[in-house]
């Protein structure tokens, strides 16, 4: 199984240029809003039309601008799961799961019964989308698109319009439901968590243009470039300059020090768990004070700088609440790096 | 009273209805799936032009087309001898072109209220064009459709200055419910039209009673009473 999307598409002030394939496994598209993300998806659906490149489908062209080739949404046989869902709200449960079934009366019956079974929604075949709840509504959707086997599934944001306590709860829940499916799976997210959750493999997307692609733990864990550090989530970045084998970090006026070649390295990041507190200088080990603590559920986020570093960008870790306690009437603070990124 | 009036007026404004209701809804559809910008600014201000310009030049416009010296009033007297102006058809299609507008401007509203994502998420399902438009589009734009229908029946039971222009005011044939009470006014004979006045007001009132009771059914998908 295989997608091969390759596509441009311009508009005022945005253009989209993406190009990646797929291998079978599931595929997550992490980006903020406005970055392309649902655009890329609806271009492959066919319900929005590229300018120009080539869409091909398990070896079945869908797009190709050089042969002028464009199959109607109808026929591509994509089963695309929208932002809120899109169920029709003139029909119950039941038809919502029937609407695009091509069979006589009693298969599409059958059918309809046996998916509402599957998802566990059996008392709410005769309700109205109105009438259900976030994750029920969520699970008609998938189960309308399952019903229609398509070769493969496109989900657009499939928990934003989810109540942020039911999230993780129902993330569990998707995912069995999702197991159903076996085929391609795209999963579209400006969330971090869901897209390390759900994808094997992830693509980057910013400002309508991939920044990066590879395995999901692997770009996770060390990502490549200043963009893909930021998309993870990296807060604390730095330029910095190579000298001697030790790295400049100009922005915290620290030094660092690493094994291995150190070319083409211009920022440096640290993930805010990173951090290790310790009560004297050393190697990696940054004498700071503290400049600003933000109380969180379980931990605080603290900032803290050294007097030879830029003010706007201090440096943010995370501590427990028993660590806080130790240091916060500390004047000075000892922290050392444990590991960094090496961004080009 | 003579009831005759209040006859031709109802039987002018249903058999209007029919046709503007079909019209209206099918140039609304094929407006809102115009991809032209410019082309649906084009058609949409011809097809609302009726709206706005005296009904005295719509109605000159119907004689212009189908006076029986013009080419076509011509050809349908001389082939057909079918006279339209100054009979009760010349009735009707004032009442259609003069009802047009509100027809299609509510069908056309209405349409474009329904979410575009319902029309995308019919189509990734498999749902042919047409089927789209019957099961989704129709049914969600329904009550907007209806009140524009509603609206359109009024302004055709209504219509005075086209009709007078190209039906004229012929007693028991296209003499209307407006045309009766100008006429009892013109003739000085006030206490004559109370009672064309008070039916004309009494319809028009139940008509708009109708349209506020589409208007709030249409919320029936939305409605969360069930949920408990």
């Amino acid at each position: 199984m295989s997608l091969e999307v390759n596509i441009k598409k311009k508009y005022k002030g945005f253009c989209l240029d993406v190009n990646f394939h797929t291998n079978g496994e599931y595929l997550g598209i992490l980006g903020a809003s406005g970055s392309g993300k649902s655009l890329t998806l609806k271009c492959i659906a066919g319900v929005e039309r590229p300018d120009e490149g080539k869409i091909v489908l398990n070896n079945r062209v869908l797009y190709d601008s050089n042969n002028n080739i464009n199959i109607i949404p109808q026929s591509r046989n994509i089963g695309y799961m929208f932002q809120n869902y899109a169920l029709f709200p003139n029909m119950t449960a039941e038809e919502n799961i029937g609407a695009g079934l091509k069979l006589s009366k009693k298969e599409k019956k059958l059918k309809v019964d046996e998916l509402l079974n599957l998802f566990r929604i059996e008392d709410m075949g005769y309700k109205y989308p109105a009438q259900l709840s976030g994750g029920q509504q969520q699970r008609v959707a998938l189960a309308r698109i399952i019903a229609y086997e398509p070769d493969v599934l496109l989900l657009d944001e499939p928990f934003s319009a989810l109540d942020s306590s039911l999230k993780s709860e129902l993330h569990t829940d998707f995912f069995d439901m999702l197991k159903l499916y076996k085929g391609e799976v795209l999963i579209v997210t400006h969330s971090r968590d869901e897209a390390y959750r759900f994808s094997k493999n992830l693509a980057l997307i910013e400002n309508g243009r991939i920044t990066g692609f590879g395995k999901t733990k692997e770009i996770f864990e060390n990502p490549k470039s200043l963009s893909q550090a930021k998309m993870i989530g990296c807060k604390n970045i730095s330029p910095c300059e190579i000298s001697d084998n030790k790295i400049i970090c100009t922005d915290w006026g620290i030094v660092l020090e690493a094994d291995g070649i150190l070319e083409n390295c211009s920022y440096v990041g640290i993930p805010s768990n990173n951090f290790k507190m310790v009560n004297e200088g050393g190697i990696n080990t940054i004498k700071c004070k503290l400049v600003n603590a933000v109380e969180e559920i379980d931990k605080y986020t603290i900032a803290v700088e050294n007097n030879n570093g830029n003010e706007n960008n201090p440096i943010y870790f995370s501590v427990n609440k028993e660590d806080w306690n130790k240091i916060k009437n500390k004047n000075e603070l000892y922290i050392k790096v444990n590991d960094f990124y090496r961004l080009i | 009273m003579d009831w005759s009036p209040a006859l031709i007026s109802l039987k002018t404004a249903s058999a209007s209805i029919v046709i503007t209701f079909f019209l209206g809804i099918f140039a609304a559809k094929l407006v809102v799936g115009m991809k032209s910008d410019k082309a649906r600014i084009f058609i949409d201000g011809v097809l609302t032009l009726p709206l706005v310009l005296p009904p005295t030049v719509l109605g000159f416009f119907i004689l212009l087309v189908l006076g029986v010296k013009r080419p076509l009033g011509r050809f349908l007297l001389e082939l057909f001898s079918v006279k339209i102006v100054f009979s009760w058809t010349a009735t009707v299609l004032a009442a259609v072109v003069v009802s047009f507008p509100l027809m299609y401007r509510s069908a056309r509203g209405a349409f474009e209220q329904v979410d575009n994502n319902l029309i995308m998420a019919g189509r990734t399902l498999g749902m042919s064009e047409r089927r789209i438009f019957r099961r989704i589009m129709m049914p969600l734009a329904l009550p907007g459709i209806a009140s524009g229908g509603v609206l359109a029946f009024a302004r055709g039971l209504g219509e005075f200055g086209a009709t007078a222009m190209v039906a004229g005011n012929i007693a028991n044939k296209t003499r209307t419910l407006p045309l009766a009470i100008y006429a009892e006014v013109a003739a000085g004979n006030m206490e004559g039209s109370y009672g064309y006045v008070a039916v004309v007001v009494l319809i028009s009132f139940i008509v708009l009673s109708l349209m506020n009771y589409f208007t709030i059914r249409g919320s029936k998908y939305t409605d969360k009473d069930d949920l408990k």
